[in-house]
């Protein structure tokens, strides 16, 4: 029963995970297209390196390739979400299905990207030096992995503290902290600002915001979609529970 | 909660029951891996690593990998 409910809420995770794949892509495609493209003018304006012949068209690239990127990565971020969710409910505090979603959403966004971005900022093309690239791209997934592992030791401390100082102070003591160990880990990794002269630098503020509006996008519709999945699953309304198989109900994943 | 009691899902129990570890943890190995190297193709494969040679994957996922913040080139 339990091991169907885990099922369950996998396979709903992966399906909000498309669905909010979706909607990042179409502010992907409306708001950092442009901006791409604005980068890749600078690029061929400036260097003459990349000629040869294109393997893949731009047009393929900004359509077909964004829409593949994005989705594969809202699927994969939405299962593991719903995987962390499994042991978040009941688990966190006194939150319902929706709210432990939207929750677990908010922290995501914080930290798998924000906290690793604001260190490692998305770069457009034309920034960024290949010879840095293994270390930026080692450096930038390392990042992931430390920003989540000291979110979820912030959760579990943040659970031990709430006994002795109620659970508000052991809440903003547990944040602190995560924000104390960010910053070390930010004092001591090394930086990279790798703007060639010239680039503009309003296009690539607008690009990086653009970039968070995508993350933005993402997570936040992952957590209220999924959240209306999952109550389904947990918590079936008692004029459906008469078969007491949530899977005979078809969910859709239209919003 | 007052206002738990109010609503018409009052049947429903405010905190959800905890999934014991045990039931979660098969699939959270499974597939917390099999996402993982889908995470791993759109973002860096042929990028600072390379398990399938060429550039196809790199160039088809490019503009993904640039507007999703990994380090592309």
């Amino acid at each position: 029963m339990n091991s169907v409910t885990v099922r369950n809420l996998l396979v709903r995770g992966m399906l909000a995970g498309l669905a909010a794949g979706v909607l990042a892509l179409v502010v992907a495609y409306f708001l950092a297209e442009p901006r791409v493209d604005e980068a890749i003018a600078f690029e061929e304006a400036h260097a003459h390196e990349h000629g040869g012949e294109e393997l893949v068209s731009r047009a393929v690239q900004s359509t077909a390739g964004l829409g593949t990127g994005v989705l594969v990565y809202g699927v994969a971020f939405g299962g593991i979400a719903a995987l962390a969710y499994c042991f978040a409910l009941g688990r966190i505090g006194r939150f319902g299905p929706r709210a432990s979603a939207l929750l677990l959403a908010a922290g995501g966004l914080v930290a798998v990207y924000v906290v690793p971005f604001l260190k490692y900022p998305a770069n457009p093309p034309a920034v960024g030096d290949p010879d840095t690239l293994d270390q930026r791209t080692a450096l930038f997934f390392l990042m992931i992995v430390l920003s989540v592992l000291l979110a979820v030791a912030a959760v579990i401390l943040g659970k031990r503290l709430a006994g002795r100082l109620g659970t508000w102070n052991a809440t903003v003591a547990a944040g602190a902290s995560y924000l104390l160990a960010v910053g070390i880990a930010y004092a001591f990794l090394p930086s990279f600002a790798e703007a060639p002269e010239g680039f503009p630098a309003t296009l690539l503020w607008q690009y990086r915001v653009a970039t968070l509006a995508i993350q933005a996008t993402l997570w936040t519709a992952f957590g209220l979609i999924f959240g209306l999945l999952a109550e389904r699953v947990l918590a079936p309304r008692p004029s459906e529970s008469g078969g007491t198989t949530p899977d005979a109900r078809a969910t859709p994943v239209a919003h | 909660m007052a206002q738990s009691v109010a609503q018409p899902t009052a049947t429903t129990p405010a905190v959800p029951a905890q999934l014991p570890i045990g039931a979660i943890a098969p699939w959270a190995v499974f597939f917390g891996i099999l996402m993982l190297v889908l995470l791993y193709f759109v973002g860096a494969e042929q990028g600072a690593t390379s398990l399938v040679s060429g550039e196809g994957v790199h160039e088809w996922v490019h503009d993904a990998r640039h507007l999703l913040g990994f380090p592309c080139h």
